[in-house]
Formats: C-alpha cells, structure tokens, sequence
C-alpha cells in the first residue's frame, strides 16, 4: 500500500526505504521547534562546547586555504596526521597504533561510528549498546542492517553498564558491545573494574567493543580507561573520537577509527567509496591541535570543572538530585520528585521560564525521570537558568500541595 | 591556590561563595586564602578593564623607549624608581635589547605628555635617550580584545 507521503508524489509504492521509514526522529528535534519561535531563552540543551574552536587551529585552518590545500587526501587521512594522532595516543594512553595501518582519519567522529557498524554487522545481527545512550547508537545499528539491544542503567550503577547485565542479553546473533564513556547523556565515567569486567566478557564470547572516546580529554578529577589499552584488548576493540569536544571542533567535521589493521582495511572501504577523504584545511587543522593544543585544551577543561562544580551543586540545592558526573559537559539530574515526566518536566519549563533542556526520554526509555542539562554554557547563563529552574520548582510544588 | 587566583584575574567580582563552588573548597578556606593573600601583596588591587575610547573620552596614550645608565650597587633599580614614581607613569618594565625601560604614559593631552618627557624624563642624568611612540589604537590588554567584536555564540540551541 502506498503511504501518505507517497501517495502526494503520485508514485504508487512507498519511496523510503522501510527501515528509514520506521526510524524513529530524534527526541531532541521536537524541542528545537518549539523554540524558534522564542526569545530570551537560556539553552541548557546544547551539546557541544562553547569555545570557538582556539585562534592557533584555526589560523592553520586558514593558513591552508592560502596556501592552496584545496585537493583530496589520501583516503586514510594525511601521513602527518595519522602519525600525530598515534604519537597523541601514545602519550595519553600509553598505546601503540601503527600509523599507517591502524587509523582512519574520517569526517567526524560519526562518519567513523557509521563505518565502524556497517563493516562489521551482518544482516539481524546485535550489537549491545547502554541505555540511555547517545541517540546515533540504536540510528546508526538499525541503518546498518542490525539490531540495537539495549542494557538498562540507573543512578544506582551510576550509569554505568554492567558486564553481568550484558552477559545475560549476549546471544548467538550478539555481533559487539558499543559503549561511549565518558557517556553522553549522563556524564558518566567507566571505572578500571567496570571496564576490565566488559573486556573478560568479549574475550569470553568472542565479541568486538567498540568505544566510542569522543569525550575522553574531559574528565575531572579521575583518569579516563582508554578500553583498547586494556590488557590483551587493543586487537578487539575499535576505537572511534575525534576532535569535537576536545578541541572545540564540532563544525569542521573530523574524527578519527583506530583497530586492528584488518578492520581498518574494511572501514577504509566503505569511506572511499561514500566520503573519500576527510576535509583537507580541516585535517591541517587537526595537526595543528594535536601539535600545539595541549594548554588550550586545559585551560577549556579547568573552566568546564568550575561550571561542572557550580551547576551540580546548585541542582541539588533546587531539589534536583545529581549524581555527581565525571566526565563530558552534562549533568543528569532526577526530575522524579516534580511528580512530571521528563518530556512535561522539559516543555513546560521551556514554556513557563525559558529554560530548555533535554528530556532524559531523547536518550532511551531508561532517561524517563531525568533530564539533560550541559555546562558547556557561560557561568552567568548557568546561574540564570538555575534561578528560573528554581523558581519553575518552586511554583509546581505549591500548585501540587 | 593557583586555580582562586586565576579566577579572580578573569572575574574580580566573584564572590568567595561562587569561587569555594567552582574549585570544590569551603567559602571559609577560599576567604581566608584571598585575605592573606591581600596581606602577602600577592592581589595588589581590584581594578576593572574600561574601554576609554567607546566611552568618548579617553587620554592620551605613549610608548616611550628609555635607554639609561646603571649605577654602581643598585644597577638599573634606582633611576627606574625614580623614574616610575612619576603619576604619568602608567607601567614600566626593565626589558633586554636596544632599550633598558619601556615604560607607558598617560596623559589629558600630547601636551602633557611631551612636557613630561622633555621636562621630567629626558634631563635626568642617567637617561641617555627616549623615543617616545603615542598610542594609535588599542587592540588588546589584560588579555581582553578591545575592537573585535565579542564572537557571538553561533550555536544551535539544541544539539544532540
């Protein structure tokens, strides 16, 4: 049967793919139409850093425009990157990637996650993702002919997901478990036990890991795991992280696939045929970054520390109980005690104090109870937006006595 | 320590409360850390940045290169004391290269900066020459930019 949408084209068969069709839209878009039409609102909803991406990076950006660096890279990224890339990850984790084998250098970090999924997964095979979790997770496993198997988290695991809870969804279809810690939505860390926990489990049913590290330089006050550093886990782990919230980057699209050489040589199909290379001036960039952007690179994650501290306090100071995040830019607080789901929680306080977050829903059906709110906002915003949350709390509980 | 004083050198009107919440310390500590350290010298002075020129009045402003003769015992200190002691001094640093002080003037008008200079600076004894150069346009100081507009939040407001 032709569908509405087909039937206006006048074909006579549904022209989207079925699984596109039944893809659901991201949570978040509804809120972001809801708010074109609104001024002075004070958006916790953002999930990407408010630094303009630092002048040195985007000088060298510049810099190779003038220079005439217009031209396709090779399609694993240029030589100089893939060797600042295995030097940085050497430094910082201690682990060794042969820089002309072992990293793809992709549009963005999603381009890497997407590789990464259609190269390994095989029609109505399962990958295992924590719940909630970013929302490209469940997208990008459907649009790659798999299934999402999700693992419920809460506040009591600290969000974390557990290698107990994997173990008994593990099936014979079970493909890899995909985790993103520092984790978006929750702020989430993984500590050394939980991983090492994760990486017994793959080694114990033959299962790939792919993590997801886009937000490993924000950590405070603890070290971040990287997985494929872990004992005997650098041949079963892909890990995919670009340069988005370490550097700032978010608009010049550029990430980057470390693996073992035979699964780089598969993502690396796919990338020629669908982007062929990175951006080139984005590339030169990202050497730049990795060459020189290490005190930048503090500097953003001590100011992120002081707006982390100050909005978690004052969440539970309003009643909103926090679970103290580790890492990335987003507090996780309980809306429980409002009596209001997250998507009211959320639309309402948009409505009534010009307020937007995220309703912990746009995540998974394990965020229903809290919402998502990022730091990566200035320090006089953040104190606005709390005094109105407070206020907005303060109103619903005298209406509800 | 480190971290409440580059705090206060971003923002001096943070409150003990706001910083003891970014650094994670109790208001008590952080208090009594800034008062000894008003005591140590270690704040010198609470000052705001102004844009003089947006605000239509502004001084006027020079650059004056000063080469100088040290003296026995005391080398450069004594005749830079003597010399930035003076209310038009606004700063002076002892540098290395071609010159010895380079100090920065202030003043209502040329006038008064050119009679300081020929009246106050260049006949002491232990000044061998000056060059001074007037302040055209202020770009940058304190680390704040004064003519490129504050780059504005080109973010979306909601993003995954």
């Amino acid at each position: 049967m032709p569908d509405e949408k087909s039937a206006a084209t006048g074909a006579r068969r549904n022209l989207i793919a079925q699984k596109v069709a039944t893809l659901p839209p991201s949570g978040i878009r509804k809120f972001f139409d809801l708010m074109a039409h609104m001024e002075d609102v004070i958006s916790l909803g953002i999930g990407e850093p408010d630094f303009v991406t630092p002048w040195h990076i985007r000088e060298a950006g510049i810099y190779s425009l003038e220079k005439g660096y217009t031209m396709y890279t090779s399609n694993s990224g240029m030589p100089e990157l893939r060797q600042e890339l295995a030097r940085y990850l050497e430094n910082h984790y201690g682990i060794n990637y042969h820089p002309e084998q072992e990293i793809l250098i992709t549009t963005g970090s999603s381009e890497g996650l997407d590789l990464i999924l259609r190269a390994i997964i095989n029609l109505g095979d399962e990958v295992i993702i924590p719940n909630p979790c970013y929302g490209a997770y469940p997208a990008d496993i459907t649009l790659a002919g798999g299934i999402p198997v999700a693992i419920p988290t809460n506040e009591e695991n600290n969000f974390v997901i557990r290698a107990t809870d994997i173990e008994a969804k593990i099936t014979q279809k079970t493909r890899a478990i995909l985790i993103g810690y520092p984790s978006n939505p929750t702020g989430a860390i993984m500590s050394k036990r939980e991983a090492d926990a994760i990486a017994q489990l793959a080694k114990k049913h033959d299962l790939l890991v792919i993590s997801d590290e886009i937000y490993a330089r924000l950590v405070y006050g603890a070290q971040h795991i990287c997985f494929p550093s872990l004992p005997g886990m650098k041949k079963r782990t892909i890990l995919v992280s670009g340069f988005s919230k370490s550097h700032a980057m978010t608009g010049w699209r550029i990430g980057y696939v470390a693996a073992d050489r035979h699964l780089i040589q598969a993502l690396t199909k796919i990338h020629q045929y669908t982007m062929l290379s990175a951006p080139t001036m984005t590339q030169m960039a990202a050497i730049e970054a990795l060459r020189n952007g290490e005190t930048e690179v503090e500097k953003m994650v001590q100011e992120y520390n002081r707006r982390r501290r100050f909005m978690v306090k004052r969440l539970n100071e309003i009643g909103l109980s926090c679970f103290e995040p580790k890492g990335a830019f987003f507090a996780f607080p309980s809306i429980k005690g409002t009596g209001m789901n997250s998507e009211e929680f959320a639309e309402k306080l948009l409505l009534k104090e010009k307020v937007a977050v995220v309703p912990g829903t746009a995540f998974g059906p394990c965020g229903e109870g809290f919402v998502r709110c990022c730091y990566a906002t200035s320090l006089p915003d953040i104190e606005e937006a709390l005094r109105r949350m407070d206020k907005f709390i303060r109103k619903n509980r005298l209406r509800s006595e | 320590m480190k971290e409440i004083f580059e705090i206060l050198e971003q923002n001096a009107r943070a409150t003990p409360a706001e910083i003891a919440t970014m650094v994670g310390k109790p208001v008590r500590e952080v208090q009594k850390i800034i008062r000894q350290a008003e005591k140590d010298g270690i704040i010198i002075k609470y000052k705001a940045v102004i844009n003089w020129p947006k605000f239509g009045e502004g001084d006027i402003w020079a650059l004056i290169e000063v080469r100088i003769t040290p003296q026995r015992g005391v080398g450069f200190d004594a005749i830079s004391e003597r010399i930035y002691q003076f209310s038009e001094v606004y700063s002076a640093y002892l540098v290395s290269g071609t010159y010895d002080l380079s100090i920065l003037v202030r003043g209502k008008n040329m006038q008064e900066i050119s009679s300081f200079v020929a009246e106050k600076l260049a006949p002491l004894e232990q000044v061998q020459s000056v060059i001074t150069h007037f302040l055209l346009k202020r770009y940058k100081e304190y680390g704040e930019n004064f003519h490129i507009p504050r780059e504005t939040n080109r973010r979306l407001p909601i993003t995954p």
